[in-house]
């Protein structure tokens, strides 16, 4: 029992490492996307349908058809951030754009008409004012990305999957139950951690 | 006189509608013009030019005989205090923030925002260190309101622009406001252009008055001027005064 309890604990190691490693991606890509669909209202419907389409298509599908792209797919940790990336991608998007349009009009006007720069606008008004729902987009991400994470070990990611997988040939559940519990732990915790942060934005 | 602002022929449409037509008026040094209209008259429509929030589509609006389109919007903002009815307030600012924002843009040092600041606050009636601290949400409509004056006069502007300030407040309120505006217009001779649906707030705090009817000046006139004046659309605003005063 020693010997899998280590294996626990390194692969949930390693399935930290592939979330976190995803979501800081996401998240620079995601909230950068964000703010540029705020200032081209043109791109909006076609980005966030192309990011739509990205969750549509099964987790398990996503990660083989990434297999045989060449550069960017293969067996792999990086193809699995890839496909993580790509699903976390929509709520921090879909997050950052709504919390940045949902600033009040007269706050935004008032703004402008100060002479704030575009950037003072951005860093000063939009995203505090906006921190609150694009960090519930990151939440739901990340809670997401730690279950979605267990299927990585399907192209060789890594991470808890590898004991779902084998159990799952196995017919063994406790193996599965050794990957399954962590990760589910990790969400809670996640979405606990995450949660709290939300909450002390709020009190602005 | 000089002219702060003058509007040259100017015009306004969006897609097919014409909200402005062919507007020509100057707003002279320490005056304060009221822009008297129906909603949809193209009142706020003309304000917003002055400090470029618009732009027109024909004609052109100078300011300190530069026309708008000339000057760097930042700085022609800068320059320009802003009051709006929904006051737009920083609810993640401090109350002192607020009202120093465009000293603080502009770069002054903190103790001279600070210093500022208390002063503003206390010629607003929210004396500072009952109120400094606090966020917009702590505080009432009419209290945001002196806020939003305080922060529009905060970089000293020569020009004030003013949205129906006033709009959204208890009578009470919108009473005790306007005094103070007046007092403050003796104290600091600003020129301001202000806009309002209210003929008895444009008799009150107006120099002059422009009454807009559909996107065109229908008259500019004196508020003396303006009692006797014979134009459908000023007896119309004029009969308003008898209504209310059978309330």
């Amino acid at each position: 029992m020693d010997g899998l309890a280590s294996e626990v604990l390194d692969l949930t190691l390693e399935h930290l490492w592939l979330v976190l490693i995803s979501m800081m991606v996401a998240c620079v890509v995601g909230i950068t996307g964000g703010i540029l669909l705020t200032r081209r209202p043109p791109w909006r419907r076609w980005v966030l349908g192309l990011a739509n389409i990205m969750q549509t298509v099964p987790s398990l599908a996503l990660f083989g058809f990434l297999i045989p792209v060449p550069f960017i797919g293969g067996i792999g940790k990086h193809t699995a951030i890839l496909a993580l990336v790509l699903y976390a991608l929509l709520p921090i998007l879909r997050n950052t754009l709504a919390g940045i349009l949902g600033v009040d009009r007269a706050v935004r006007e008032s703004a402008v008409a100060m002479g704030m720069t575009e950037r003072q606008l951005l860093l000063e008004v939009e995203l505090p004012l906006a921190s609150r729902t694009i960090l519930a987009g990151v939440r739901v991400a990340t809670v997401t990305t730690i279950g979605t994470a267990t299927i990585a070990a399907a192209i060789g990611g890594g991470g808890l999957g590898v004991f779902i997988f084998r159990g799952l040939a196995s017919v063994d559940t406790t193996l599965i139950l050794a990957g399954a519990i962590p990760a589910a732990v990790i969400a809670l915790l996640a979405d606990g951690g995450l949660g709290w942060i939300e909450r002390k934005f709020s009190a602005v | 006189m000089n002219s702060v602002v003058s509007f040259q022929h100017v015009s306004y449409r969006i897609g097919n509608r014409q909200l402005l037509q062919d507007l020509s008026f100057d707003l002279h040094g320490g005056e304060t013009l009221v822009l008297l209209g129906r909603s949809g008259s193209g009142k706020t429509t003309a304000l917003k030019m002055v400090n470029r929030l618009l732009q027109p589509t024909g004609g052109q609006v100078l300011v300190e005989g530069i026309p708008t389109t000339s000057w760097d919007p930042i700085r022609l903002r800068r320059r320009i205090g802003y009051v709006i009815q929904d006051v737009g307030l920083f609810p993640h600012f401090t109350i002192a923030d607020n009202v120093g924002l465009v000293p603080r843009l502009e770069g002054w040092p903190p103790a001279a925002v600070q210093e500022r600041t208390q002063t503003l606050l206390a010629q607003v009636g929210l004396p500072s260190v009952q109120f400094a601290g606090r966020y917009p949400r702590e505080l009432s409509g009419g209290q945001r309101q002196r806020v939003g004056v305080a922060r529009a006069l905060a970089a000293d502007p020569p020009l004030l622009l003013f949205d129906e300030p006033f709009g959204a407040l208890d009578p009470v309120t919108r009473v005790e406001l306007q005094q103070q505006f007046l007092a403050l217009r003796r104290e600091f001779s600003k020129t301001a252009l202000f806009v309002t649906h209210d003929v008895r707030e444009a008799l009150l705090l107006g120099s002059r008055i422009g009454l807009l009817h559909n996107g065109q000046l229908d008259l500019l006139a004196t508020p003396d001027e303006f009692r006797r004046a014979s134009t459908p659309e000023a007896r119309a605003f004029l009969a308003c005064l008898d209504v209310k005063t059978e309330g």
